[in-house]
C-alpha cells in the first residue's frame, strides 16, 4: 500500500511538472485579459503565415512522403534500415543544427546555392524557406505513421483487388490508403503540429520578418520583451492548436475496431 | 565549453588547495585575499560583448583562480526581460542605457549602473559584395537583401536613430528610410546573429557595430564606415544585481571591466575605451574633473578594505 501510494505521489509530480506551466500560461492569459491589449498587425499577420506555411507543409509531405513512406514499408532492398533512420533523424536533431544544414545547403552560398540563383531562387529569408525548414523537421512524423499505415494493410486484400481487376494507381487509393487511412491521418496531424511549432531552423534558415516568414514561434521570440501581452496570447494559441492535433492524432490512432482493419474497411 | 570550465575550477581549485598548503612561494597578500572568492560568478551580457567578455573573464579567473565566470550572452533587451523573470545573475552589462533602465526600474539593480565602453555603428556587406553596396546610399537600392536586428534590440535602436537623422537630411530625405526598411528581409533576436549572416553570405549588408567585424568574420566581411553626424555612438553601462549571489565578487568584476586591464582588452576588440572619452571630454570642456570621474585602476584591496 505504502508502495503503491509512493509510486502515485512520484506520478503526481510528474503530471504537475508537465502540466502546470502549461496552465500557469493559460492563467496569465485569461487574468489580464491579454488578447484586448493586442495592437497592430503582427500576431494576426503571424497566425495568417503560421497557417499558410504549415498547410503547404502539410502538402509537400503529402506528395513526396506518402511514396517514401509506401516504398519503405512494401519494398526490401538493401540498404533499407539505412534509409529508415536517415530518413527519420530530423527528429532528433537539434532545430539549430538542422537550420544550419539548410543554410549550408541550400542557402546563397550553400552547395545547390549557386545552381539556384542561376534559376533566380533565392531561398534563405523567404516564406518557401519557412515551408522547407518547417517541411524538414516535420515530414519524418508522417514518413513514420504512414510506414506502419502500410504495413498494416494485409498484402491478401491487395492481392484480391487485384484478382478482381484493380491494380496500380488506382488499387493504391482505393484500397490502400483508405485501409491505412486513420494512422495517415494521425501521421499527418503530428507532422502539422510539429511545423506549427517550429522554431529554430526557421530563424537560422528563414529569418524573423512580420508578414513574410514570422510565424507565431518565432513572433514570440521577438516580442517577448516588448508586448509580453502578445507573446502570452500566441503563446496560449499555439498550446490550443497543439492539444487539438494531439487529440485528434490519439483519437485517430486508437480506436478499439483499430486492430482489424478488415472489418474497419469492410 | 561548460566541461573545459569545469575542468579549469577543478583546476584552480586545486592551485588553490595547493596555495593554502604552502606548496608555492608565498603568494602576495593581493592574490592571498583573491583566494578568499570562490565559486561562480554569473555573467549576463549584450551579445556584442561576447569575444570581448570571454577574454576579460579569463583575465579575471587569472587574477581570482578559484573564480569561474559563467556568461549568458543574448540580445541586451532579451537578457533585460529574463532579469525582470527573476533569472539569477551577479552582473548585467548592457548595450543601452535603455535596457539597463528597463531592469533598475524593475528593481533588479543593486549598485549605480557605469558606463564602461563605447561603439560605433558600422555597414558590413559580405567579401564578395554580391548588390554592390558601396555606401549608405546604396542601401535604399530596391532588390537589395538587408537584415537588422530586432527592434529593442539596442543595435536596431540605435539603427533607427540613425536612419531617422538620414531622413532629416535633405542629401537622403525621408524617402531614404522607407526604401531602407523595404529591403529589410529579416529581423534578428541578437547583432552576433546579423554578423553571422552577413558572413555567411546570405544577406547583401546588415548594420552591426565596429566591435563586431572581428577576426572570426573580418575576411568574410567588409565594413563600411558610417559619417558621424549619422553615427550615435553607443554606451555600455554595467552593475551588480540586486541578488548576487556574492556582490562583492561582483563588483570585483564590475571594477576589473572598469580597469586597465578590462578596458585594454575592449579595445582590443574593437571598443572605444571610456578612458579615452573622458580623457578628450576632459580636454575639451572641464580640465580639472576630479579623479573619480576617471575609473580607478587598481581598486581591488581598497574597495574590499571599505565595503567590509
Amino acid at each position: 500500500m505504502l508502495r503503491r501510494s509512493l509510486l502515485a505521489l512520484i506520478a503526481l509530480v510528474g503530471m504537475l511538472f508537465l502540466s502546470v506551466p502549461i496552465a500557469v500560461l493559460a492563467l496569465r492569459t485569461f487574468e489580464t485579459r491579454a488578447w484586448e491589449n493586442l495592437q497592430g498587425s503582427v500576431v494576426p499577420d503571424a497566425i495568417c503565415l503560421s497557417f499558410i506555411t504549415t498547410a503547404l507543409t502539410v502538402v509537400v509531405t503529402l506528395v513526396f512522403g506518402t511514396p517514401l513512406a509506401y516504398i519503405l514499408a512494401r519494398w526490401r532492398f538493401p540498404g533499407r534500415r539505412i534509409i529508415n533512420v536517415l530518413v527519420e533523424l530530423p527528429i532528433v536533431l537539434p532545430p539549430a543544427v538542422a537550420g544550419l544544414a539548410l543554410l549550408l545547403s541550400l542557402g546563397r552560398r550553400g552547395l545547390f546555392g549557386p545552381l539556384l540563383e542561376s534559376a533566380d531562387i533565392i531561398l534563405p529569408f523567404s516564406m518557401a524557406a519557412v515551408v522547407i525548414a518547417q517541411t524538414f523537421v516535420s515530414a519524418p512524423f508522417y514518413v513514420r505513421a504512414a510506414q506502419v499505415g502500410f504495413q498494416g494493410v494485409p498484402r491478401d486484400i491487395e492481392d484480391a483487388a487485384r484478382v478482381d481487376g484493380a491494380g496500380g494507381i488506382p488499387l493504391f487509393f482505393l484500397v490502400t490508403v483508405p485501409l491505412a487511412a486513420r494512422t495517415l491521418g494521425a501521421g499527418i496531424v503530428l507532422t502539422w503540429a510539429r511545423a506549427l511549432g517550429e522554431f529554430g531552423a526557421t530563424i537560422l534558415f528563414a529569418g524573423s520578418l512580420q508578414g513574410r516568414t514570422q510565424t507565431m514561434p518565432l513572433l514570440i521570440y521577438n516580442i517577448l520583451e516588448r508586448d509580453i501581452d502578445a507573446a502570452v496570447t500566441t503563446g496560449l494559441l499555439l498550446v490550443g492548436l497543439a492539444l487539438v492535433a494531439l487529440l485528434i492524432s490519439q483519437w485517430l490512432s486508437h480506436r478499439p475496431d483499430d486492430a482489424d482493419p478488415i472489418s474497419g474497411a469492410y | 565549453m561548460l566541461l573545459s570550465r569545469l575542468l579549469r575550477s577543478l583546476f584552480s581549485l586545486l592551485l588553490v588547495l595547493l596555495l593554502s598548503v604552502g606548496y608555492i612561494a608565498t603568494p602576495t597578500g593581493a592574490q592571498e585575499e583573491n583566494n578568499t572568492f570562490v565559486g561562480e560568478l554569473v555573467v549576463f551580457a549584450a551579445a556584442s560583448l561576447t569575444d570581448a567578455y570571454e577574454a576579460i573573464a579569463e583575465a579575471f579567473e587569472q587574477e581570482y583562480p578559484a573564480v569561474s565566470v559563467l556568461f549568458n550572452f543574448g540580445g541586451s533587451s532579451m537578457l533585460a526581460t529574463q532579469l525582470l523573470q527573476g533569472a539569477p545573475a551577479d552582473v548585467f552589462a548592457s548595450a543601452n542605457v535603455r535596457q539597463m533602465d528597463v531592469v533598475v526600474e524593475g528593481e533588479r539593480i543593486a549598485t549605480e549602473p557605469e558606463i564602461f565602453a563605447c561603439n560605433r555603428l558600422v555597414l558590413i556587406v559580405p567579401v564578395d559584395n554580391p548588390a554592390e553596396i558601396e555606401s549608405l546610399d546604396d542601401l535604399a537600392n530596391p532588390g537589395i537583401r538587408l537584415i537588422l536586428a530586432a527592434p529593442e534590440v539596442p543595435v536596431r535602436v540605435y539603427t533607427d536613430t540613425m536612419l531617422s537623422l538620414m531622413a532629416e537630411d535633405p542629401a537622403y530625405g525621408a524617402g531614404y528610410q522607407i526604401a531602407v526598411l523595404e529591403n529589410l528581409v529579416s529581423e534578428e533576436p541578437n547583432v552576433r546573429q546579423v554578423s553571422a549572416k552577413v558572413a555567411l553570405g546570405e544577406a547583401d549588408a546588415g548594420i552591426v557595430y565596429l566591435s563586431d567585424v572581428k577576426p572570426g568574420i573580418a575576411d568574410d566581411v567588409i565594413a563600411l564606415p558610417i559619417p558621424d553626424e549619422f553615427n550615435t555612438i553607443a554606451t555600455y553601462p554595467i552593475a551588480v544585481v540586486d541578488d548576487a549571489s556574492q556582490p562583492e565578487l561582483a563588483q570585483r568584476f564590475v571594477d576589473f571591466v572598469l580597469s586597465d586591464a578590462g578596458q585594454d582588452i575592449l579595445v582590443e576588440w574593437g571598443f572605444i575605451s571610456i578612458r579615452e572619452s573622458d580623457r578628450s571630454a576632459k580636454e575639451e570642456s572641464e580640465p580639472e574633473t576630479t579623479p573619480d570621474a576617471v575609473p580607478e585602476p587598481t581598486p581591488e584591496p581598497e574597495a574590499s578594505g571599505s565595503a567590509k
